[in-house]
């Protein structure tokens, strides 16, 4: 690990390198370029992860190949 | 319906709303980041985007900032994984005073290569704990990490940059 001592004199080089930012000031307002990316890429109505079709696909293909497993899982519902 | 409420259902409107009242706080912790002021535009644009495009997963009764804020520092990291070239500091920043002008311009330079030159997830803790100051919890929050995590990241960025200026033939607390 690296010592205190170390850390404390690389952020002083740090800082007379790379000025901390003052109050960085925004200086238009964003909202126009927003619409146009919204217009680009419209975001989805919902948005589904992969991962949730996935498990769906799944479940269905085990309950088609394994009509048997339905009563069990009757039973722990 | 609260504006939140209002946003998570998809309303455009009340979506106007929260980015007009958070743009300059997300644009300000972008630029803190990337220390680029049009990059930070764009990703704050890009981090709106993707708040809208996640907000059936927000829950009104959250914290938006905080969930604003991680998303922003995602988008940032994102950018510094990507950035093959180093972006300099431009000069309309506002920057606070050096505390030491004795510092050579070429030592600066030295300086500026090798934090430029680490890997996004140190450049990211290294500028947001070494720089800017900010706490190690806000970072964890923000980064979605630890706060040990954000603690062993930063004391494994403060060693490469030290190789890093010993092999630009810089010395930093040789022992």
């Amino acid at each position: 690990m690296i010592d205190q001592e170390t850390k404390k004199e690389m952020e002083d080089l740090l800082k007379q390198a790379i000025a901390p930012i003052k109050d960085p000031e925004l200086r238009r307002d964003l909202w126009p370029q927003m619409l146009n990316k919204l217009n680009e890429h419209p975001a989805p109505a919902q948005n589904v992860p992969w991962f949730d079709w996935a498990l769906a696909a799944i479940a269905g293909a085990a309950l088609i190949f394994f009509p048997g497993i339905i009563p069990a899982l009757f039973y722990h519902l | 319906m609260e504006l939140l409420e209002r946003f998570a259902a998809g309303d455009l409107d009340a979506f106007e709303v929260i980015f007009r009242q958070h743009q300059k706080a997300v644009y300000a912790w972008i630029v803190s980041i990337v220390r680029d002021t049009g990059i930070a535009e764009d990703l704050t644009v890009e981090t709106f985007w993707r708040i809208y495009k996640n907000r059936f997963r927000f829950h009104p009764d959250g914290n938006f900032q905080a969930w604003a804020r991680r998303i922003a520092t995602n988008a940032a990291l994102d950018h510094l994984r990507h950035a093959r070239h180093e972006t300099e500091l431009p000069e309309n920043l506002p920057a606070a005073p050096v505390a030491d002008s004795a510092v050579r311009l070429e030592t600066r330079d030295r300086i500026r290569k090798a934090f430029y030159e680490l890997p996004g997830k140190y450049r990211l803790v290294a500028t947001m704990a070494l720089v800017e100051e900010e706490s190690y919890s806000d970072i964890a929050q923000a980064a979605g990490i630890s706060e040990l995590l954000v603690k062993v990241r930063v004391f494994r960025a403060v060693r490469l940059l030290r190789k890093k200026l010993s092999s630009l033939g810089l010395k930093v607390n040789s022992q």
